[in-house]
């Protein structure tokens, strides 16, 4: 199923934009994922940015598996999915049990009860 | 009785295991009875042996009872040698053995640890009885061991006293440097002959010869064992202090038998020894000089017990002489005389010290005896016997034996003969100092006002008191054998009764060789010249009583005492000093190198700066988990940006 290298990464169908594009807009959503996480302090938000990230990697899936033409990127994609809905489960019950206790604080930077 | 050989040495052995056992319960005195029974009944059963034996012909009187294959390799069996060497040695320990368990148990009497004591006195007569019997090099060097583990055990056996503690680790210390000499010895044994068993030893040096360098050096080793075991220059250093443990094991193991074990391995491996003259040479002239360094020590000594721990090395050293001379008939004659009248007199002193417990605080002090004989006039007579018989008073056992050693050394070299003589003298004047300032004069004891302050402490006893009966038993049966102990091998009375020890052992031969087992003297000297000798050795001997009585009857007081006993003799020449300067200094400087900076700095700082490397590496990784999610975060973008470079570069996009 592994494509030969150098295959033309092309649209089968002929129409819309090619794969190309589909992989600029998910280097961009998880250019501004990673920023995101990286430079603001609210929990919330770099949550957010970790699942803008996630779906960044999603799209680049299912871009890959459109044009080598491999069902196994969408797969692959569905277990992301079911993880990330996991995740968030457990992410945001961490969250706000953080912010329950008010003594720690509200941004990512007070809660450091955990360093070495 | 022959087959019954094994038994001689299993019985200590199963009364050693059964007293340490069972030796608490079966407690006082009957454990002491149920050692000197085993031992006792080693006696007889040796008895019985001996005259099956004797009543072979002489070609015959070599039976080797295997029990047991042991090291195939090195031709070594459990095997038992009844020959007339070893049964010589077998019935006198047995017997001489026998008589002190049962002193001991009067000696003994009211120790916490009394049946420890003869579940080490077994265990010694066991291991004593494996040294003599073993038909090779490795049960008797197991014999050899297991006597000085017994002889540590018993020297240090009051342990509560720090200096019998330190006696028995210095025993056993400088007895490691002759074991060395021993195991030497034969490893270079097996090396030339291949095997370790005496008779296929001497057979193949017969059948293949062996290198004069060779011999000379087995030879030189072996009789570096001897010297330590047996006491003698420069390793005698030991035996005077070994005078802390208990005096019968002083009698048993330090005067009549371990000590003499040098004397036997010499006299056993005497095939090998003619091979290398210098050796026996060499062996004459330390055992001779010894005889006259210990015996000078003698005069001059305070404590009972260590005037007759030096009187033994010089003995000692009479019976190397003889060997060293090739008189190995005289060696163990004497030996058997020597182990009568020396157990004699150290049970005898053991008697006096039991009497004088409680008089005086140093009991073991001459200076603080005298006049004892009023008191103690069983022990008084049967040491007197003693003293006899090793001043070589005519016709003691003592006499005929030293004249032997002495008749040999003058066939072989005179200055050795006057040597020996002059050894003779003075042991006779030393002895009879003792016995003066033990048993006669005034009673200095009463006097004395330690004592008075020890009375007044403990309230008991004001005066010696003689010992029981089962203490004056041993002693009276030692002092008949000191008197008539000569009898087995003087030289009147026509073949059958005369030199019947010289017959018996000088006959048997080395199965299947030409070798004697055993050889005698070889020069021969008239009887006039006999006769001649004889008189000598006993006018020194006469002269010696006569200087010891005339200078010690009259001086009563301490001062005109000083006068004869020289402090360089007091002090035992420094040797003891020396050594600590040569070897123990050194030795504690080394320790002290290897404990504090090797050990300490060395290894202990390896181990430490192991642990103290990881800590301060823990405790600069840590401050990387700083606790911030978004410094994590940045980490795995920073990895992420790697990778992806380390990617890029690798495929040349």
């Amino acid at each position: 199923m592994i494509p030969a290298q150098g295959a033309v990464l092309v649209d089968k169908a002929g129409s819309g934009p090619g794969g190309q594009w589909f992989l600029a807009v998910a280097a961009v959503l998880f250019t501004i994922g990673m920023v995101g996480l990286l430079l603001r302090r609210n929990v919330i938000v770099m949550f957010m940015c970790v699942e803008l990230m996630l779906n960044a990697v999603n799209l680049t899936f299912v871009t890959f598996a459109k044009m080598l033409n491999d069902i196994g990127g969408q797969v692959v994609v569905f277990f992301i999915m079911v993880v990330a809905a996991a995740e968030v489960v457990i992410g945001l019950g961490i969250i706000v049990s953080i912010f329950r206790r008010r003594k720690i604080g509200t941004t990512a930077d007070s809660a450091v009860l955990l360093k070495g | 009785m022959l087959s019954l050989v094994w038994l001689i040495p299993a019985l200590p052995l199963f009364g050693a295991a059964v007293l340490l056992l069972f030796g608490k319960r079966i407690g006082e005195p009957l454990a002491g009875w149920f050692g000197s029974a085993m031992v006792a009944g080693s006696f007889l059963i040796s008895l019985g042996v001996f005259a099956d034996l004797a009543s072979k012909t002489a070609e015959e009187r070599a039976y080797t009872k295997v029990l047991w294959s042991w090291l195939p390799s090195l031709g070594v069996d459990v095997a038992l040698l009844a020959n007339p060497l070893s049964m010589t040695m077998v019935l006198f320990v047995t017997g001489i053995a026998a008589l002190i368990h049962v002193f001991a148990i009067g000696y003994m009497h009211g120790d916490p640890r009394f049946s420890r004591f003869f579940t080490y006195l077994n265990l010694f007569v066991f291991s004593m009885l494996m040294l003599i019997m073993g038909d090779n090099f490795v049960l008797m060097f197991l014999g050899w061991e297991g006597v000085g583990t017994c002889s540590y055990l018993l020297i240090s056996f009051w342990f509560e006293r720090p200096s019998a503690a330190t006696a028995g680790k210095k025993a056993f210390v400088v007895n490691r440097v002759g074991d060395f000499g021993l195991m030497i010895a034969m490893f270079l044994i097996f090396n030339e002959t291949g095997s370790l068993q005496y008779h296929a030893v001497f057979r193949s040096i017969e059948e293949n010869g062996i290198a004069s360098s060779t011999a000379t050096a087995i030879c030189l080793l072996l009789f570096l064992g001897a010297c330590g075991k047996s006491a003698q220059l420069p390793l005698y250093v030991w035996l005077p202090d070994a005078m802390e443990g208990p005096t019968p094991v002083s009698a048993l193991i330090h005067a009549a038998t371990m000590v003499t074990a040098g004397v036997y391995l010499m006299v056993r491996v005497h095939p090998l020894l003619e091979l290398a003259p210098g050796v026996m040479t060499t062996v004459a002239w330390v055992g001779a000089l010894t005889a006259l360094f210990a015996a000078t020590i003698a005069t001059a000594q305070d404590d009972i017990k260590r005037v007759l721990a030096y009187s033994t090395i010089s003995q000692l050293g009479y019976m190397f002489l003889a060997v060293g001379v090739g008189g190995n008939v005289a060696a163990i004659f004497h030996m058997v005389t020597h182990a009568f009248f020396k157990a004699l007199m150290f049970l005898a002193a053991g008697s006096v010290i039991h009497g004088m417990h409680g008089v005086v605080v140093d009991e073991q002090n001459m200076k603080w005896m005298g006049n004892i004989k009023k008191w103690m006039p069983i022990t008084t007579g049967t040491f007197l016997m003693g003293w006899l018989a090793i001043s070589g008073f005519p016709p003691f056992s003592g006499f005929w034996s030293k004249d032997e050693i002495l008749l040999d050394a003058y066939k072989e070299n005179k200055a050795l003969w006057v040597i020996g003589l002059l050894t003779a003298l003075l042991t006779a004047y030393y002895m009879t100092r003792q016995i003066i300032l033990v048993f006669f004069g005034k009673e200095r004891f009463a006097t004395d006002s330690h004592a008075d302050a020890h009375d007044a402490a403990h309230g008991h006893g004001h005066t010696p008191h003689e010992s029981p009966v089962l203490m004056l038993f041993p002693l009276g049966v030692l002092a008949v054998l000191a008197v008539v102990g000569g009898a087995i091998n003087q030289p009147f009375g026509g073949k059958n009764l005369a030199m019947r020890l010289e017959h018996w052992l000088d006959e048997s031969f080395i199965p299947g060789t030409e070798i004697h087992a055993f050889v005698g003297s070889h020069g021969s000297v008239g009887s006039g010249t006999k006769l001649t000798l004889a008189v000598i050795a006993t006018l020194c001997g006469l002269a010696g009583i006569a200087l010891g009585a005339s200078q010690w009857l009259t001086r009563t007081s301490p001062e005109s005492q000083k006068a004869l006993e020289l402090p360089l003799l007091k002090r035992a020449y420094g040797v003891d000093a020396i050594y600590s300067k040569i070897f123990e200094v050194p030795g504690r400087k080394l320790s002290e190198f290897l404990a504090f900076v090797v050990d300490r700095r060395g290894i202990d700082g390896v181990v430490n700066g192991m642990a103290t490397l990881v800590r301060g590496g823990g405790t600069q990784l840590r401050k990387l988990q700083n606790g911030y999610v978004r410094t994590y975060a940045l980490s795995i973008a920073g990895g992420l940006v790697a990778l992806l470079v380390w990617a890029i570069v690798r495929t040349g996009f």
